[in-house]
């Protein structure tokens, strides 16, 4: 099955992503994406005479454990905190996304 | 006995003639020499000498009785948490970025004394099968510097093959550890879906990853396995020993060898090294049947819907606020948007977006639903299958390994894993090892054959391939 992804599909998709794309990689996704779609497809006539059943994802079970703290307090803090690009004190900074009123 | 096995190794540390010391050594200084042209390694560690004089003291005191993997040099593929070190997963994304706390799979390595010489280069995220889509620069097969060592773990593979270490851990979501393995002429093995720990790996697809050695005999590959392997609590989806059904060893197994399979786009000189190996099986009073697995054939379609669907929400925390590169912007989404534009390379974004298609409203039940059900159908069919027979016998790749920027089409380049992915799907383990080689342009090119056994028949694989190969090397 034939599947062409429209470049406005592609520039949607790569909103919902966060991934800002050039031009030229929407020229080139464009092409990949739709051979690839278009190949990966045949898994809807597979499964066609079974459209009915769920299908059963990951685990089986559960695995529980003990409700109680196992690190230590601050154990990693700092250690984290600095692969963090942009820190103030003891939190993350991050642009502003709520405008404050005069 | 290949003179670079652990077993050797270990042997000769015991007796006194060899030392952890100067086994250390030896392996930096190949990387010295070779890796300028093979560029297997992302990172050297200097200080493993520090931890192979200390092994190189124990074995004087203590002899055998030592830990089974003491003074042994080892890689990691870069994608393999080790506190205090660069693990970059070969992505621009993380090229800065240093690991907190060890995987439980180095926890455990270095628990039995093995000795981390460096980190091995890779297809970033893990996302290829040359190691091509390396942030850093592609590596080199060390028996044909024109063409590549396979992928994703293709650092780990040259790593080996160029002499610098008995073993290099990998990790394999769609073939990653025996593709590379195929084509760079070693044993590499994909354990059943839960029997090694996931914790500290950078995840790619939680639901097909899992970690294994690549190493010079079945043996060694057995050994680290099982230290690497085991019920861990940081990973809920680790299996206990009794999770499966006990797979029962014979002396002489029915092979099944899914015909129709091969039947297209399997080079010539792979069918006759593979035909070659079938009449070794029933030379040596084994059986071997032609089996029929529609489902395991449509594995790659299934496998291109699952694995992005789970890249695209795996590496959504890439974001450029906690970790990892950051870009600079006037607004929050600027920052998430430009971060992850520069941080990621071709391949993770084609992934990525494709992920996201498949899970998005109006396609999820055409696309993800569908593979899903398809994932369980062809389990239902592996399970069927193993009644019959105990080993699924499939060449490893299609080809011996191709050349450098051959394969620009990605659709080409992921049929390469046309045999590999199904197994990661159905999360029964496989074994690859070589099993001749291919002439290309006057090079003997190495080509692996892949034994996949039922869930939980790991220790099967292991003995009959400790009886086919480890006998001939």
């Amino acid at each position: 099955m034939l599947h062409h992804m429209k470049r406005e599909e592609i520039t949607h998709l790569a909103t919902l992503s966060r991934i800002r794309l050039s031009e030229e990689e929407l020229t080139n996704l464009e092409k990949e994406l739709s051979s690839i779609v278009s190949y990966v497809s045949v898994v809807s006539d597979i499964a066609a005479d079974d459209a009915m059943a769920t299908p059963k994802v990951g685990a089986r079970y559960n695995i529980f454990r003990k409700d109680e703290i196992t690190n230590k307090s601050d154990y990693y803090t700092s250690d984290i905190l600095r692969e963090a690009p942009c820190i103030e004190g003891r939190y993350l900074a991050v642009k502003k996304i709520l405008e404050t009123g005069e | 006995m290949k003179e670079n096995t652990i077993a050797t190794l270990r042997a000769r540390f015991i007796a006194g003639e060899y030392t952890p010391a100067a086994a250390v050594q030896a392996a930096l200084d190949c990387i010295k020499e070779k890796d300028g042209e093979i560029h297997a390694f992302l990172d050297v560690y200097e200080d493993a000498l520090l931890a192979a004089a200390d092994a190189t003291k124990q074995y004087k005191e203590k002899g055998k009785d030592t830990p089974p993997l003491l003074g042994m040099p080892i890689a990691l593929k870069n994608n393999i948490l080790m506190k205090g070190k660069h693990v970059t997963a070969a992505s621009k994304m993380l090229e800065h970025y240093t690991a907190i706390y060890d995987a439980t799979i180095v926890q455990r390595l270095t628990e039995a004394g093995a000795i981390v010489v460096g980190a091995t280069n890779m297809d970033e995220f893990a996302m290829g099968g040359s190691t091509e889509n390396s942030a850093f620069g592609p590596t080199k097969n060390p028996h044909d510097t024109t063409r590549v060592p396979g992928g994703s773990s293709g650092g780990s593979a040259a790593a080996v093959a160029m002499g610098a270490v008995p073993v290099a851990i990998g990790t394999d979501t769609g073939g990653s550890i025996r593709q590379p393995a195929s084509y760079c002429g070693l044993v590499g093995f994909k354990p059943t879906y839960g029997a090694v720990s996931r914790y500290g790996l950078i995840a790619m697809g939680s639901s097909l990853d899992q970690a294994g050695p690549l190493t010079n005999s079945v043996t060694d590959a057995e050994l680290v396995h099982d230290t690497m392997a085991g019920i861990d609590s940081m990973d809920a989806t680790t299996i206990a020993p009794d999770t499966y059904p006990e797979v029962p060893l014979k002396e002489h197994y029915t092979f099944g060898v899914p015909r129709h399979f091969l039947a297209d786009g399997v080079d010539e000189g792979v069918l006759q090294a593979f035909e070659a190996h079938i009449a070794r099986l029933e030379a040596a009073g084994h059986t071997v049947v032609d089996i029929s697995l529609p489902l395991f054939e449509k594995g790659l379609a299934a496998y291109y819907v699952v694995m992005p669907a789970e890249v695209s929400s795996n590496l959504a925390r890439y974001d450029g606020i906690r970790y990892g590169h950051s870009a600079p912007a006037d607004d929050l989404l600027g920052v998430y948007e430009k971060s992850r534009a520069e941080g990621f390379g071709k391949e993770v974004k084609r992934r990525i977006l494709l992920g996201t298609y498949v899970l998005s409203s109006g396609y999820y039940d055409a696309y993800y639903g569908k593979a899903e059900l398809v994932r369980k159908k062809m389990r239902e069919e592996l399970a069927t299958t193993f009644e019959t027979v105990d080993i699924i016998l499939t060449p490893t790749a299609p080809t011996p390994a191709f050349k450098l920027g051959e394969k620009e089409d990605p659709l080409a380049m992921y049929r390469q894993d046309i045999f590999t992915v199904p197994v990661n799907l159905a999360g029964v383990p496989a074994l690859s090892f070589p099993m001749g080689t291919v002439e290309e342009e006057g090079k003997q090119l190495p080509v692996g054959v892949q034994y996949i056994g039922p869930l939980g028949g790991d220790k099967r694989l292991f003995a009959i391939g400790k009886t086919i190969y480890d006998t001939t090397i």
